[in-house]
């Protein structure tokens, strides 16, 4: 930790210093990003011209041609650089297999994935909510029923979730389509495939959190001013509690995103999780380097904003 | 944090969920070992009159759409599906606590540029992380230990380097080394015992994650390739018998389930354990 005559400074930083602290953490990990996606295709085996000429005619004017167009000739850090230039112009470089703007492939595909994690992301958090203020300081047995539900859903892998689901609603009870992506109806079980999982964890934090809370002198006194539970708990606990998931921030990300392409698989859904998947069989490097470098942008987003709600949250980290 | 308190005595009450879950640990160790213990059947052998057969005599658990005994491929599967969790762990505990030791003895600015990699790498997700080395490597079983363990690196390093900042700086390591002792003497007898105790626990923890992303990277296809069995990949075939043959989901599912429970409950029963001891 700080040396506490610091800690004054660092608790309550003035606006433009905490903007320009984040910014400059957000580049690094685009940055880094950018970086790792560049030395996987530099590891990638085998010949990118090889790859390129495909089952295309084979000749050495379209060798020359297609390493005069794709800047293959050039020393390997030109080749670096101009690629983070393009990046910075918002430029996601080529697609191998389908020789299209890879920019132009991810966005053709992101509509069906904010759809699907948009919803995982509320069913988690809203049933996470419900379940931590309905069991938080309640009698042993509730609260004794609702962790081991936690434990099963932080364990059990979401395609087995999913695969559970399947087989209950749509084949034995027939009430939801097995696949495709159409009517809203066919988001339901995607959507709670994903976000079980989430709810878990995230009602396991928000429970401990808002035990703590509620032994806290502030709780107390609001007890004593004749508050009921429900008030003490929506008014003054929840607020606490909220503060430590929301550093599970990362997590959350991860687990949407990467859940987003088990769950695609699962209930054949199109969307970003397809896209990834074909491009890593298919060996499609420029896709796979943007697809990483779009989900660290995603969790840098993600996470920026929740630092900005995290001071909404706990006024003690506001600027005097 | 004091609100645990009753339950952290070691050995003061034996826990149900605990032994249950030790002896559920044991038995996925029996199968790993020796599959063949637990069924005579052969996990590759197709037959296909008696493909998608009900559970019943002859196959307990059922067969598989080209008549594979279910208990015979759940039962061999341990061994991809928990022997990849194992590898992969061993391989981000090793090479983790050999970064975060790097991080944490290093000079200020090498330490703090490590750090601020596994900082990085971390918020990736890991199943990102994972299919970006499949993307390289191709599928197999050997390129999901590679990518499972690298994905999981991160976390190790992080803890590694905490506890070994807070090691170097104590009583103990200085007087080490005011008695001359050689750096690799200090690090390897007094600063690396000190700073491992809480990876048994996250490696606990870690090797169900690990068993879920096998999993789930062999039910996208990037595991071990047919016909070896395995339990992602073996519900992922499922997927389209679901409608008439429900014990191809069953069998995989509930070992797989049953598996990173137990391997939680451990986890977390560790963590209480040692919760709270400081180097």
């Amino acid at each position: 930790m700080t040396a506490p005559g610091r800690r004054p400074a660092v608790r309550a930083p003035a606006w433009p210093a905490v903007v320009a602290r984040r910014l400059v953490s957000a580049v690094a990990v685009l940055w880094a990003a950018a970086t790792t996606a560049y030395i996987a295709l530099l590891l990638a085996p085998g010949d990118t011209v090889d790859i390129l000429v495909g089952d295309g005619a084979d000749t050495p004017e379209i060798r020359a041609q297609i390493i005069a167009e794709w800047g293959l000739d050039r020393p390997e850090i030109v080749r670096y650089l101009s690629y983070l230039g393009r990046l910075l112009h918002g430029d996601l470089g080529r697609s191998y297999r389908l020789q299209r703007d890879v920019g132009e492939i991810l966005a053709g595909q992101v509509g069906p994935t904010v759809r699907l994690t948009l919803a995982a992301a509320a069913v988690g958090v809203v049933l996470a909510l419900v379940l931590a203020v309905a069991t938080a300081g309640r009698s042993v047995w509730p609260r004794r029923i609702v962790s081991a539900a936690e434990l099963m859903a932080v364990s059990v892998p979401q395609f087995v979730i999913g695969i559970l689901l399947l087989f209950v609603f749509s084949f034995s009870l027939s009430w939801f389509p097995v696949s495709g992506a159409q009517d809203p109806q066919a988001l339901v079980l995607p959507a709670l495939a994903l976000g079980l999982p989430i709810a878990g964890v995230l009602g396991q934090v928000l429970r401990e959190g808002l035990e703590r809370a509620l032994e806290q002198p502030f709780a107390v006194t609001a007890r004593a001013r004749g508050l009921g539970e429900r008030a003490v708990v929506a008014r003054h606990a929840l607020r606490h509690a909220l503060l430590p998931a929301v550093t599970l921030t990362g997590w959350f990300t991860g687990a949407l995103l990467g859940g987003a392409v088990i769950t695609e698989a699962l209930f054949g859904r199109p969307g970003l999780g397809r896209v990834t998947m074909e491009a890593v069989t298919g060996k499609d490097m420029p896709v796979v380097m943007a697809v990483v470098i779009v989900s660290a942008a995603v969790y840098v987003t993600i996470s920026a904003l929740l630092d900005l709600a995290y001071r909404v949250i706990d006024p003690r980290l506001r600027s005097a | 944090m004091a609100v645990a308190a009753p339950a952290v005595r070691p050995g003061a009450r034996v826990r149900p969920g605990l032994v249950l879950a030790l002896l559920v640990l044991a038995a996925l160790a029996v199968a790993v070992a020796a599959p063949g213990l637990i069924t005579r059947a052969d996990p590759l052998a197709a037959d296909p009159l008696r493909a998608l057969a009900p559970p019943g005599a002859g196959h307990p658990l059922g067969t598989d759409h080209l008549g594979r005994d279910v208990l015979a491929r759940v039962a061999y599967g341990a061994r991809h599906s928990l022997g990849i969790g194992v590898l992969a762990t061993a391989l981000a505990v090793g090479a983790g606590s050999l970064l975060g030791l790097a991080a944490g003895l290093a000079a200020r600015l090498a330490g703090e540029a490590l750090a601020r990699l596994f900082d990085v790498l971390s918020t990736f997700p890991e199943l990102l992380l994972a299919l970006l080395v499949i993307a390289i490597t191709g599928p197999g079983t050997w390129n999901v230990v590679a990518a499972i363990g690298i994905a999981q690196i991160p976390t190790y390093a992080r803890v590694v380097r905490a506890q070994t900042l807070v090691v170097r700086r104590s009583g103990y390591v200085e007087q080490a080394v005011t008695f001359g002792h050689s750096r690799l003497r200090v690090i390897v007898r007094h600063v690396l015992p000190n700073v491992v105790g809480p990876v048994p626990v996250l490696a606990t923890i870690g090797l169900g994650q690990a068993v879920i992303a096998t999993s789930g990277l062999s039910f996208l296809g990037m595991g071990p390739q047919p016909p070896a069995p395995e339990w992602g990949t073996m519900l992922a075939e499922s997927r389209d018998y679901l409608r008439v043959a429900w014990w191809m989901a069953f069998s995989p599912g509930v070992a797989l389930t049953l598996s990173v429970v137990c391997l939680t409950v451990a986890g977390r029963h560790l963590q209480r354990r040692f919760e709270g001891r400081t180097p």
